[in-house]
């Protein structure tokens, strides 16, 4: 059994399942980040390994115990808040200490783990603060501490840098995964910010609806997405309509254009041919690679990428480019070609729901 | 600007004057409890007469308990509508305006009827009075730690708490109550300065309280009401002065006391 292990968790609120046969088996000081859009469950499946929320149905087992029935405070679970939530009545050191206290340690050893995070988040200088005297992003690193000075099996954060400013953002994003890396402690992570899943996580779990859709590595989501939801939510992506020409060779036509995949595709009359933005080209055409042609519609100055607007039949595909000092773009109203390789090509049969959808639609006509 | 602000002060002027005139009255005509010469004669006297004193501290026992006896009901359930049932929170609501709506005197013949005769024969027990009491000041308590506890983050502190191990008797001890010290002291003084004048559960249920005496005094004599008067109003500014002294040693939660009235 994995370190921390959940099996068919589900929750319901009435009769609505939030959370719906969520099973994942995370390995010790692993960082697995839950991402989604809000309302998919990802912090509640959090709350229920926290023990703030009861499953419906289902087992969690951390490091071989089950601790459906046991208390939060019984399960040693450290957690970071969206909020913070640090006492505001303690200075910073009362507040790492609150939980030493309540473990009965020594006062020395008290003293000396206290000093310890006071140095791991970089605050030696501000023990004495208290939180209103803090800055977001200090009150976020010594809620961290505060959560890791208790050696917690598990470290939960709960969209712990959503309240903060870019900058900070990023930079604390980086200082938290050197502090998971340094303590070794294996860390869920919830976010529906893929950047900050994509650079923090080694595995990724992809919600939506109260249930997974994907569980991969940061590569893998987003270079192989395994759903469309998981290939719309991650990234910047070209959704384009095509229709199969031949399934086993991987022919399609988008907007009477025709376009190859990387390798055969499910049969079917309509499937979705996703691009990023990043694969695709206006220059040099590699041998064997696809090419539309459509006419550019608008540039977009987005500081170190362009992104070109280009008209394709009735959609328009946009297409990132690197701003460098000497680029050269042609004028808007230009026909021009996207070029793009085989690999490119993310196809993905429609939505079940559109699927029906459509179906219905037919028959109505 | 400055005509603005010039005005602004003469309205404070005049709001003032409103307000200090009748006082200053009050306190000029307690000074003349002997003829011809201001004193404090009215004071001495107010001060001389054992059943002030008496009945002082009756109520201020009555006052005490009323305080305990309504935080450990109040606090506890509120935390608990916060936490567990906010479905409950307008039927709590609702009852917390009931002593608004029903005269004090309607409740106590309720209770004189309820628990005069078998199985409750209480009704000449000092419980009974606190009981009342504490149904008097209800709203006041409800309000003010509603307040302290929507002022602070209440689900987020205690469920830190809980995943830093530590249980109820520490997370409300430790964190919860700190927290909420202003808008708690806020209920204790409201609570005292409705028992210390309250007369009519006092008088019906024949309690030697403060506020039947001061009643009493005030139809029996001329100058020691006024003296009372201006004792009992030193009194309560003396008691807010407390609070205000109390929230700004806690500093930065001051914001906390605005929240209760």
């Amino acid at each position: 059994m994995a370190f921390l292990d959940l099996h068919g968790v589900v929750k319901r609120f009435g009769r609505n399942a939030v959370v719906d046969g969520f099973t994942l088996a995370v390995q010790e000081g692993e960082f697995v980040s839950f991402l989604g859009g809000s309302g998919c469950g990802k912090t509640t499946t959090l709350r229920m390994i926290a023990g703030f929320e009861t499953p419906s149905e289902g087992s969690i087992h951390i490091s071989g115990t089950d601790v459906v029935s046991v208390a939060p405070n019984k399960r040693g679970v450290g957690m970071v808040f969206q909020n913070y939530a640090l006492f505001p009545n303690m200075t910073v050191r009362k507040n790492i200490e609150f939980g030493l206290m309540v473990a009965k340690w020594s006062s020395a050893e008290i003293g000396q783990r206290v000093d310890e995070m006071l140095t791991l988040i970089h605050m030696e200088e501000l023990g004495a603060r208290y939180p209103h005297q803090m800055s977001g992003g200090q009150q976020q690193r010594a809620s961290l501490a505060r959560a890791l000075a208790v050696r917690p099996k598990v470290l939960l954060l709960d969209e712990p840098l959503s309240a903060l400013d870019a900058k900070i953002r990023e930079r604390l994003r980086t200082e938290i995964r050197a502090i998971q890396k340094q303590t070794g402690i294996t860390t869920i992570y919830v976010t529906h910010d893929q950047e900050e899943a994509l650079s923090l996580s080694d595995r990724i779990v992809v919600m939506q609806s109260g249930r997974i859709e994907q569980v991969g590595t940061p590569f893998e989501i987003y270079n192989r997405p395994a759903t469309p939801f998981v290939a719309s939510f991650i990234g910047n992506l070209n959704i384009l309509e095509a229709t199969v020409v031949d399934a086993a060779l991987g022919r399609l036509s988008v907007a009477g254009q025709e376009v190859f995949a990387a390798g055969p595709v499910a049969a079917g009359p309509g499937v979705k041919l996703s691009l990023r933005p990043e694969m695709l080209s206006l220059e040099d055409r590699p041998e064997g690679a696809n090419s539309l042609a459509g006419t550019l519609t608008n540039i977009v100055f987005l500081g170190s990428i362009v992104r070109l607007a280009i008209g394709i039949g009735n959609r328009e595909v946009f297409l990132d480019r690197f701003n460098t000092p000497h680029l050269a773009l042609p004028a808007v109203g230009t026909q021009v070609s996207i070029n793009f390789p085989r690999e490119a090509c993310l196809v993905t049969e429609p939505d079940p729901a559109e699927a029906l959808a459509g179906v219905l639609l037919a028959k109505g006509n | 600007m400055r005509a603005r602000r010039g005005w602004a002060w003469m309205w404070m002027f005049l709001g003032s004057l409103y307000f200090f005139i009748p006082l200053l009255g009050t306190f000029l005509f307690s000074l003349h409890g002997k003829r011809g010469v201001l004193s404090f004669a009215a004071y001495h006297r107010v001060f001389a007469d054992p059943h002030f004193l008496e009945t002082f501290t009756f109520s201020l026992q009555m006052a005490i308990l009323t305080i305990i006896v309504g935080l450990t009901l109040l606090i506890p359930t509120v935390i608990w509508i916060h936490l567990r049932a906010p479905w409950a929170k307008p039927i709590v609501e609702t009852c917390s305006l009931l002593p608004f709506v029903i005269p004090p005197i309607v409740l106590v013949f309720g209770l004189i009827r309820m628990y005069s005769s078998p199985p409750f024969q209480i009704v000449s027990s000092r419980g009974l009075l606190v009981a009342g009491y504490v149904v008097l000041s209800f709203p006041y308590i409800y309000r003010s730690v509603d307040a302290g506890l929507r002022a602070i983050d209440l689900r987020g502190l205690t469920e830190a708490a809980q995943s830093l191990g530590a249980g109820w008797g520490t997370i409300m001890f430790r964190v919860v109550l700190p927290n909420m010290r202003v808008s708690l002291l806020s209920a204790a003084f409201l609570t005292f300065s409705i028992v210390i004048g309250e007369l009519t559960l006092a008088v019906m249920l024949a309690w030697p309280a403060f506020g039947p005496y001061m009643a009493h005094v005030g139809r029996d004599l001329a100058y020691e009401p006024a003296a009372i008067a201006i004792l009992s109003f030193l009194l309560t500014w003396g008691l807010i002065g407390l609070m205000q002294l109390a929230s700004r040693s806690i500093g930065g939660q001051s914001s906390t006391l605005g929240g209760t009235h």
